[in-house]
């Protein structure tokens, strides 16, 4: 199972064994990481499930999709490597992966 | 009250003419289980004839969300009620645009009610609540929609549009009239009223504009649309101009005010939360999307199809009108437990639809449950119960879910 870091955004950080298949958004969930609140339980529909992909793993989350795009553009914390938890899908490729999340979710 | 005629029988009735804008439904909140027979046989229902023209109503939970977050088929233009906007005063607001204009313009205004600036803004909200509330009579019957929810809701609203405080019941008053004309969600407002007070609306924030220019600092909705460059100019366009403040007043207002009360009602009405709230106050933000959830402040929003669609097996077609009764949505037992049910610990209580989805989704959300939330930790430290001693009042509309009247009686701690 990939290992996962999501870092809060005052710093605490929480490594979990994410089940690949699943978006990162339910691993986290089912991991009780706090800071994603997913109110549309993952449809791309309600942005609150924001999130910062470090770097080096940009590529292997894969692309963003106009609806992911339309959903991150209404966020006012929005950056290159903002992505919805919910539209990353997890795979072995993201074994060591780290995730930053934001202040708030809105 | 219009009950004269009785309303026909929900489960024996032709499909076919169930009437889910008849706004009696909502004033005798008889509309239950006209929606319960929609979302099990018709959930893409044809209505052909109704005050508002003949409307697609879809009434599941997932379904809602499909059409929501899909602005291509299903166009937020021209308008998001059920009936016509009246041609009186031609509004534009960016809740009614699709992308990419929509997607400029909310953008612009989103930073004020951001949770960075909110946090901001808990202190002097916290103060405005205790002061209300310290003001109360205790033992005494009084009307709780006027002296709370409209009260504190207004103070808000006069706070994040720095807006003379003497003067603030305008807002109140330019929020009522908004959208209740007749023909919009079946309100009871004159076109001539309307008119006459949106005209003085325009004309007080045109002043107030003009009055607040060059002012550097400041993070009132005002001095947010002055500076920012997409917005700058905003006072040269009056009907964008109008819209976005009566956007801003109504989606602020009535809302959260319906909220403030039918929290009161739903604790009266399920005694055991009350305890489980008595008990443990953390579960006060569980409860607050709870309350979100149950009362459904706006009961639905209208989309018009953008082309000819299947859906559900139903054919719409270019032009019909699409209403999203989020009303019902959140009374889906397939994708909500024990919907009917007001329960404050409810697991994933946030999963509801009364803030809608996809780009148009509620700016709003995170003020509006802040309200709630520093409301009730107050109420908490100062009454032992608010107790409902008499009838309510429901707003008759099939747009706004909402009392005029609630009498209460406090009890001290
Ligand atoms: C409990 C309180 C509230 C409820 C239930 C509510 C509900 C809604 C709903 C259903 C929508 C349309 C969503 C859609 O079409 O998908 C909406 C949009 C909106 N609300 Fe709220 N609202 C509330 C409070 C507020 C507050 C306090 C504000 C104040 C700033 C606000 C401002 C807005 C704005 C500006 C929009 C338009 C968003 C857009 O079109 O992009 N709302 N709200
Ligand atoms: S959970 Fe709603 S957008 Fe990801």
């Amino acid at each position: 199972m990939p290992k996962i870091t999501l870092i809060e955004f005052n710093g605490q950080d929480h490594t979990i064994d994410a089940e690949p298949g699943k978006s990162l958004m339910q691993n986290a969930i089912d991991n009780m990481v706090p800071g994603i609140d997913a109110d549309c339980g993952g449809a791309c529909a309600c942005g609150t499930c924001h999130c910062f992909v470090d770097e080096p793993w940009r590529e292997s989350t894969g692309d963003v999709d106009a609806m992911e795009e339309a959903m991150l553009g209404m966020r006012p914390d929005r950056a290159d490597n903002s992505r919805l938890s919910c539209q990353i899908q997890v795979s072995e490729a993201m074994d060591g992966m780290v995730v930053h999340l934001p202040e708030f979710q809105m | 009250m219009n009950q004269a005629i009785q309303l026909p029988d929900p489960w024996s009735m032709p499909l076919e003419q169930i009437d889910v804008s008849d706004t009696r439904l909502y004033e005798q909140d008889a509309w239950r289980p006209y929606f319960a027979r929609l979302r099990e046989e018709a959930p893409v229902h044809y209505r052909s004839e109704s005050p508002f023209g003949p409307f697609w109503s879809v009434s599941r939970f997932e379904d809602i969300v499909a059409v929501d977050s899909n602005p291509q088929d299903f166009s937020s233009e021209p308008t998001i009620i059920i009936g016509d906007l009246g041609d009186d005063i031609p509004f534009e607001m960016f809740i009614a645009m699709d992308p990419p204009k929509h997607d400029v313009q909310r953008r612009a205004v989103q930073p004020v009610v951001a949770p960075q600036n909110l946090a901001q803004l808990e202190g002097l909200i916290r103060s405005r609540v205790t002061d209300i509330l310290d003001n109360l009579p205790l033992d005494e019957e009084f009307d709780w929609v006027e002296r709370v929810s409209i009260n504190l809701t207004t103070q808000m609203l006069a706070t994040l549009f720095d807006f003379p405080f003497e003067e603030r019941s305008k807002l109140t008053y330019w929020s009522d009239i908004a959208a209740a004309a007749p023909e919009m969600t079946g309100g009871d407002v004159s076109r001539e009223e309307r008119v006459a007070g949106l005209t003085e609306c325009l004309e007080t924030f045109t002043r107030i504009w003009h009055e607040r220019k060059g002012r550097e600092e400041g993070f009132d909705l005002i001095s947010l649309l002055q500076r920012d460059p997409h917005t700058a100019d905003m006072v040269d366009r009056p009907m964008e101009f109008l819209g976005n403040l009566a956007l801003l007043i109504v989606g602020g207002n009535d809302t959260t005010r319906n909220s403030i009360t039918g929290g009161v009602l739903a604790l009266n009405q399920n005694p055991a939360e009350y305890h489980k709230l008595r008990a443990d106050h953390s579960l006060i933000p569980n409860m607050v999307s709870e309350i979100i959830r149950w009362q459904t402040p706006l009961a639905h929003m209208r989309r018009t199809a953008a082309r000819d669609l299947e859906f559900h097996g139903q054919q719409i077609k270019k032009g019909d009108k699409v209403v999203m009764w989020y009303i019902s949505g959140n009374r889906d037992e397939t994708v909500i437990d024990r919907a009917d049910e007001f329960i404050i610990d409810r697991p994933n209580a946030r999963k509801h639809v009364s803030f809608g989805f996809g780009v148009h989704r509620c700016m709003g959300n995170r003020l509006a449950e802040m309200q709630l939330r520093i409301l009730w930790e107050e109420i908490m430290q100062r009454f032992s119960f608010v107790e409902v001693v008499g009838a309510t009042e429901r707003v008759e509309s099939n747009f706004v879910r909402g009392y005029t009247k609630l009498p209460v009686k406090l009890h001290a701690l």
